[in-house]
């Protein structure tokens, strides 16, 4: 009972449930994180003496260790995956409400005026002409936001052992199993590689209106 | 009818972009908006669709004020076409043709259908249809572009300085297609440029602004040439308005000599100088003109085609103006313009001073002729 893959009891997960847990409390953050950002981006791109003040508070919030978030939202959520889940929703915010503004901001002006001319209302503007030009720019913050969002959730593990695939890493000092360490780090580390690249996929499958990178017109 | 009815556009921070403005815009036809920067073209343009709400005064579209009907519906029955064309780069050619059909409620079929039609109207070539804004050049999204003004058949087209961002050959080009597409459709057109040789080679009325939003004169183009209102319009058409005017003067009353005009095989005693010319049009086989040479300098039978002098650019008579014939004779070192048919065959040469004449003549009459253009 040994095995790199051969999981102490007092996880009460397989490897596999492990990866699944994992990925749940990395991913949803990000999109409870995705859909808070699109209307305050949405305002900040709108009202542009807005964003300013929501970068600085994105930004204070995020420089906010997760252990002191934890301390705080025990009394609310206690030793809880939504105690883990909600800092690192808060912390996507400083990726993702930049990454949106930009994305909505490069639409080109002309564009704009274009569809307002040909008499798209606002909400269709938004939904039919700003979102989908912006998906480049919106997935390359969740990009970032993925990844750095995988590899936070092993600090759950400090609040009793909601930390997914970080739970190993206690374990191996517990039990003197070294291995276990090394295999959190690495399907750690494969988990963010594969979902980065399930968000590039993503991204071309979206956008072929996209110039191919290399080819000219 | 589109009538402007005394607007004035005047901004929070006090400025005023339009002033007082009244134009009655006619319909089934082109009216240039043309001046500076500043001088609230666009504004004026952005408020018959609405962009922009007028501070003051009212727009009338076909006697009911435009304020009347929901915005978006007024909209979608302007076309609009802008600068840079303003495609939707995440749609392919043909899904940004048919928006606003299917705004309308029109089936995806029947849009379709509607935009290959119009595809073929712009001259695009079918093939183009899935590609996206990216894979097009800057002519050819402009096309979409008007293609997409045009998709739901609107009676009004609104463009915004439409060809400026593309190089001067695609412009001409994009012009010319344009007064086609007029001829078939005949829409009601507002343009906006600040280039006057544009105003006067589209427009059926061109309205002059200055700066500040005031109406300098409202005229049509070859009234403008012929007698600008004050020193702004006459400093705006530039330094050669005189030769631009020549534009609104047929060339069919021009004098055509055919005497001098012999083809490359003439034996020795055509070789002699006739009519007034002192040189001689030496044609191919078809007729079409090689250069001219001196009676004395050219060998019958054995005429040394590299050694003539150029022709200019030779001219249709009828179809062209007095500015085509006046201009192919300047160019020529020989000082005589080369009449052509449809075909290039050369059907008469003329001289500067005959065309001088024909001016002169043309300038007697109270009005130039307004029809020909170009």
């Amino acid at each position: 009972m040994n095995g790199f893959f051969d999981l102490p009891s007092d996880l009460q997960h397989s490897y596999l449930g492990l990866i699944g847990l994992h990925l749940r409390e990395a991913l949803l953050p990000v999109l409870a994180g995705l859909l808070l950002s699109l209307p305050v981006a949405q305002l900040c791109a709108r009202f542009r003496w807005l964003y300013p003040p929501v970068l600085g508070v994105t930004t204070v919030l995020y420089a906010i260790p997760s252990l002191a978030f934890f301390v705080i939202l025990i009394d609310y959520t206690g030793q809880s995956e939504m105690t883990v889940m909600i800092p690192l929703a808060v912390y996507s915010l400083v990726v993702l409400v930049p990454a949106i503004v930009d994305g909505v901001r490069s639409v080109p002006p002309e564009t704009l005026a274009a569809a307002e001319a040909m008499g798209l209302g606002a909400v269709r503007r938004y939904l039919q002409v700003q979102l989908p030009i912006a998906v480049p720019a919106i997935i390359a913050g969740l990009r970032v936001a993925t990844v750095s969002s995988i590899s936070l959730v092993s600090v759950g593990m400090l609040i009793g052992n909601q930390g997914a695939l970080g739970n190993m890493l206690n374990d191996a000092n517990l039990y003197h199993r070294p291995e276990l360490a090394v295999n959190s780090v690495v399907t750690t580390a494969l988990l963010a590689i594969l979902v980065d690249a399930a968000l590039v996929l993503t991204r071309n499958l979206l956008t072929p209106w996209m110039p191919k990178k290399g080819a000219a017109r | 009818m589109i009538r402007i009815d005394s607007v004035t556009k005047r901004y929070s921070d006090g400025t005023v972009a339009v002033d007082r403005l009244s134009l009655d815009i006619p319909d089934r036809a082109i009216t240039v908006l043309v001046g500076p920067s500043g001088c609230g073209k666009t504004t004026t343009l952005r408020m018959i669709n609405r962009m922009v709400e007028p501070s003051e005064g009212s727009i009338l579209l076909d006697g009911a004020d435009i304020r009347q009907q929901p915005v978006n519906s007024l909209r979608r029955s302007m076309g609009y076409v802008i600068q840079n064309a303003g495609l939707f780069q995440h749609r392919t050619v043909i899904d940004n043709i048919i928006t606003v059909p299917r705004l309308l409620g029109w089936s995806k079929g029947k849009a379709r259908e509607r935009a290959a039609e119009l595809m073929e109207r712009v001259g695009l070539d079918s093939s183009l249809a899935k590609r996206y804004p990216y894979q097009l050049s800057g002519g050819q999204q402009q096309r979409v572009g008007v293609a997409r003004a045009l998709a739901a058949d609107p009676p009004v087209l609104l463009m915004d300085e439409p060809f400026s961002a593309v190089d001067p050959v695609v412009r001409k080009g994009l012009q010319d297609e344009l007064l086609r597409i007029q001829d078939e459709l005949g829409k009601t057109i507002v343009f906006v440029t600040h280039d006057i040789d544009e105003a006067v080679k589209l427009g059926t009325m061109v309205a002059v602004l200055r700066t500040g939003g005031h109406l300098a004169q409202f005229a049509p183009p070859a009234e403008l040439l012929t007698a600008p209102a004050d020193p702004f319009v006459e400093d705006f058409l530039g330094a050669d308005r005189g030769i631009r005017r020549l534009s609104f003067f047929p060339s069919d009353a021009l004098e055509l000599e055919t005497g001098p005009i012999v083809p490359l095989d003439a034996d020795a005693t055509r070789l002699t100088p006739r009519g007034g010319a002192p040189y001689l049009l030496v044609t191919d086989a078809d007729g079409r003109p090689l250069g001219w040479g001196e009676p004395g300098a050219l060998t019958a039978g054995a005429i040394d085609t590299g050694r003539l002098l150029s022709h200019g650019r030779p001219f249709r008579p009828g179809t062209d103006s007095l500015r085509t014939a006046l201009d192919g004779a300047v160019l020529s070192p020989t000082g005589w313009a080369v009449a052509v048919d449809g075909e290039g065959r050369a059907v008469g040469v003329v001289s500067q001073a005959a065309i001088g004449e024909a001016i002169r003549t043309a300038h007697s009459e109270d009005r130039p002729e307004v029809t020909a253009a170009g």
